[in-house]
């Protein structure tokens, strides 16, 4: 039967090319338009690090001073050098990581390579192994390497094509801002996104290109980047001496196994801050954050505001473009009354007849997520031509490509429903007696 | 007219005169936000900077020891001075709608009490002031002594001049002049006032607004070099900023050239505003294809409705009626559902509004958007209707006499 239905269906919509034209582009264009936008969506609010991200957490504490203090605020988003320190040597992690944003001038060894700046991350041995790092060569350092502030670094393929033609680079020298560097590994294509490992940097930057132990960066005082926040009288130092100022501007993201030892951790940080005012050191009252890698994107609202507005206009068309849809298919099978009389009164059902009509909905649909698709993938070009730092993500996957036809046949479905169940009340002898 | 047979004939269609009145009001709701939208990016793009950007360009370079800067400062100005048709050159630390570097949060009292916002202080070598064309409206220009040396991040105190928005907010009603301002420990006498200054990053969403920024008069040292102003005929100013570059190269080979960062000021705020003008096309797009989706709705549902009554018609023309009859049965009827469209539209573009708003930083939508976006959809009904209700009143009245 459903064969036979598929027939009559594209006989019908053979028989009003316009009409059918019509519900097809407009069903094309919604289509189009939704997925275009929620494919951007889909893509910026992905989760960067699948495997763990319910196991990173990021704590937060609240150092500040009583200056304009406000019961039930958010603790600032990073933490300063002290407590990055004394939460990293307390080592209550089952992995931790201390970190900050750089940028450092690399003079290349071949004469015909001007000097450039590359972005780089200051961080601590368990980095690698915490974020799942993948490498090329070799592996990261040691934490024997963060104590001794060893002159070692990790580079990404991006830069070892660069510098050494891609070749195994490893023992081999980088010079930094004058000073001479061991490459110890060379890291695998890694871009996570978002950046989330420090937000600071544009919510979906590319990964650095140097690796360095935070230790060695603090040395040799070399640049950082990133965002400081201080308060009372901490500012104003020229930067060399940002260990001991009152200000936040590092990272801190530790590993734990389980909810378990994630409960644990957050007992354990309002104990250290306890603590710390007791030392004299916090002011305000016990203020700590625990949350994981989504939590944590959640609370920052790293999806551009600009693209959610869009999937919200995109929408809001796809629905017009729907209505539209529904009164197309309502004139076009209230015409077809005489012919469905007939078929009504040789027998068939109004279930049948129902079904039949759905079937024709359906294909229409179905032509529609097609052309939507196409629609889709010009829409994602365009995006793609945009400057924003988030545009050359915007592409289909495979999930977006099943949602995009569910969707088609879905919508048009409904849309074909109301018009379905309308015509199917038509009354046989009547229009048998008009004919 | 008679309106009543109308009414009557839409309650035998109730359903498809729903949906096409749905259709409208959803048209109607979209259209009104959708255009606010617009207005609201075009008018962002159209801040005003105060300076003169036609004329001016920047340089940007780094990766030099804060030992080397004056060194640099000297070569880059020597050289920058040398290249055909640069009327100044001089250290400027911001760039308006380039690198913001003195974003800080002000004080109006010494003790760090009273919050006075987030500011931009341009800090500017000898010459930049004057390049950048601001004008001063009040109090004294900057003299030759004003501009001193300094060692930290910033002067610690100096004699700054202030943009007017920015003393209006801090000390409103009072005369700004000789009055003070604290970063940290360091403070600074307003001096004079500018018309107007717009800061780096006029789309901050901080406890700031774009007219928020003071010029800080200083001597180019360490931490102020690389960041360079150039002013030049606007004809001359393309080929005098590609000059410079390559200058870069052969004046301080060692440094980095921020090929990014070195732009006139008119295409940075071309870059600047991009995202706006993306956002302000896609949603000129939106509005196109829903305009087009509408009437192509309306086209077709009439088309149904006339081919459905040809026999009526007919009957109408064959006692009498005249082709306009039936022409303006039509558009009339086209009329009544889209005025009914408009009636619930107008609401839910009001509902919409106050959606949008809760999320976004959106003002309420005035109301003459309503009655701009009734017009537009009543045309839009007319236009789509025309085709249709032509054919109609093409039906010959011969018609009436056929069966079938």
């Amino acid at each position: 039967m459903f064969t036979y239905y598929l027939e009559l269906a594209l006989r019908s919509l053979r028989r009003n090319k316009v009409l059918t034209g019509l519900m097809v582009v407009a069903i094309a264009l919604g289509i189009g338009a939704c997925m275009t936008t929620l494919t951007v969506l889909h893509v910026l609010s992905g989760d960067p690090i699948p495997a763990k991200s319910a196991r990173l957490f990021y704590p937060q504490l609240d150092p500040q001073d009583m200056d304009g203090y406000r019961e039930g605020e958010e603790p600032p988003e990073q933490v300063t050098w002290i407590d990055g320190q004394n939460l990293l040597k307390a080592r209550r992690a089952q992995r931790q990581a201390l970190m900050t944003g750089g940028a450092v001038p690399v003079q290349p060894a071949q004469a015909d390579v001007e000097p450039f700046f590359s972005d780089a991350r200051y961080t601590t041995a368990d980095f690698f192994p915490m974020f799942e790092v993948p490498f090329l060569y070799g592996q990261g350092w040691s934490g024997g390497d963060d104590d001794a502030k060893a002159r070692v670094a990790v580079i990404t393929r991006k830069l070892n094509d660069k510098l050494f033609g891609g070749k195994d680079s490893r023992g081999q020298i980088v010079r930094l801002k004058d000073t001479a560097f061991r490459v110890v590994g060379v890291l695998d294509d890694w871009r996570p996104n978002p950046h989330f490992y420090d937000l600071n940097m544009g919510n979906y930057s590319e990964s650095e290109e140097v690796f360095l132990p935070l230790s060695t960066s603090r040395d040799l005082v070399l640049p950082r980047n990133g965002s400081t926040n201080c308060w009372g009288r901490g500012g104003g130092n020229d930067g060399d001496q940002v260990e001991n100022a009152t200000c936040v501007w590092m990272q801190f993201w530790v590993e734990l196994a389980s909810p378990a030892d994630a409960a644990a951790y957050k007992t354990f940080l309002e104990n250290y801050s306890r603590e710390q005012k007791a030392l004299g050191r916090f002011e305000r009252p016990v203020n700590v954050r625990l949350r994981n890698v989504m939590q944590w994107l959640d609370q920052e609202k790293v999806v551009p505001s600009d693209v959610r507005l869009q999937s919200w206009l995109a929408i809001g068309f796809l629905i017009v473009c729907l209505v539209n849809t529904v009164g197309l298919m309502l004139a076009k099978f209230l015409r077809r009354a005489g012919e469905l009389g007939v078929r009504r009164a040789l027998g068939a059902s109004k279930r049948e007849i129902f079904k039949q009509l759905l079937i024709e909905a359906g294909v229409v649909g179905l032509a529609g997520g097609v052309c939507g698709l196409l629609l889709a993938f010009i829409g994602l070009w365009l995006v793609r031509q945009q400057p924003a730092d988030y545009a050359s993500l915007a592409r289909l996957d495979l999930v977006m490509l099943g949602a995009t036809f569910a969707l088609a046949v879905g919508s048009s479905i409904a849309a074909g429903l109301l018009p379905a169940w309308r015509a199917c009340q038509v009354a046989p002898a009547l229009q048998l007696k008009s004919q | 007219m008679e309106i009543q047979p109308i009414l009557a004939a839409l309650r035998k269609h109730r359903l498809a005169t729903l949906l096409i009145a749905l259709e409208i009001a959803l048209a109607c709701a979209v259209l009104c936000n959708a255009c606010f939208l617009i207005a609201n990016r075009l008018q962002a793009m159209q801040v005003r900077s105060g300076v003169d950007e036609a004329a001016l360009a920047t340089l940007q370079i780094s990766g030099f020891e804060n030992s080397q800067a004056n060194d640099i400062n000297a070569r880059i100005l020597a050289g920058l001075r040398a290249i055909s048709g640069v009327q100044s050159a001089s250290v400027l630390n911001s760039i308006p709608f380039g690198e913001h570097r003195g974003r800080v949060g002000i004080m109006t009292d010494a003790e760090g009490k009273h919050f006075g916002g987030v500011v931009e202080l341009y800090m500017g070598g000898p010459g930049s002031l004057e390049a950048l064309g601001l004008h001063v409206v009040a109090g004294r220009p900057l003299q030759a002594d004003d501009y001193q040396p300094f060692e930290g991040v910033f002067p610690t105190s100096a004699s700054v001049l202030m943009a007017r928005e920015l003393s209006d907010h801090l000390w409103p009603g009072a005369d700004p002049l000789g009055k003070t301002f604290w970063v940290d420990k360091w403070s600074y006498r307003v001096v004079g006032i500018v018309d107007y200054l717009v800061t780096p990053y006029p789309s901050y969403a901080g406890r700031s607004a774009p007219g928020w920024s003071a010029f800080v008069p200083a001597q180019p040292g360490p931490m102020m070099a690389g960041s360079y102003l150039i002013k030049a005929a606007p004809a001359d100013i393309g080929r005098v900023l590609r000059d410079a570059r390559e200058m870069v190269a052969k004046v301080a080979p060692d440094a980095v050239l921020d090929q990014e960062g070195s732009q006139t000021i008119s295409d940075l705020r071309n870059q600047f505003f991009q995202q706006d003008r993306i956002m302000a096309f896609m949603l000129v797009g939106v509005i196109v294809a829903l305009l087009l989706v509408t009437a192509l709705g309306i086209v077709g549902l009439a088309s149904f409705w006339v081919q459905q009554r040809r026999k009526q018609i007919g009957i109408r023309r064959a006692i009498g009626a005249t082709r306009g009859d039936i022409l303006r049965y039509f558009q009339t009827e086209n009329f009544l559902i889209v005025s009914g469209g408009i009636a619930l539209g107008m609401v839910m573009a009001f509902a919409l509004n106050l959606a949008l708003m809760k999320f976004y930083e959106l003002p309420h939508l005035p109301l003459y958007y309503l009655p701009v976006g009734a017009i537009a959809l009543w045309a839009l009904g007319q236009l789509a209707v025309l085709g249709p209700a032509l054919r109609a009143a093409a039906v010959p009245p011969v018609v009436a006499t056929r069966s079938g």
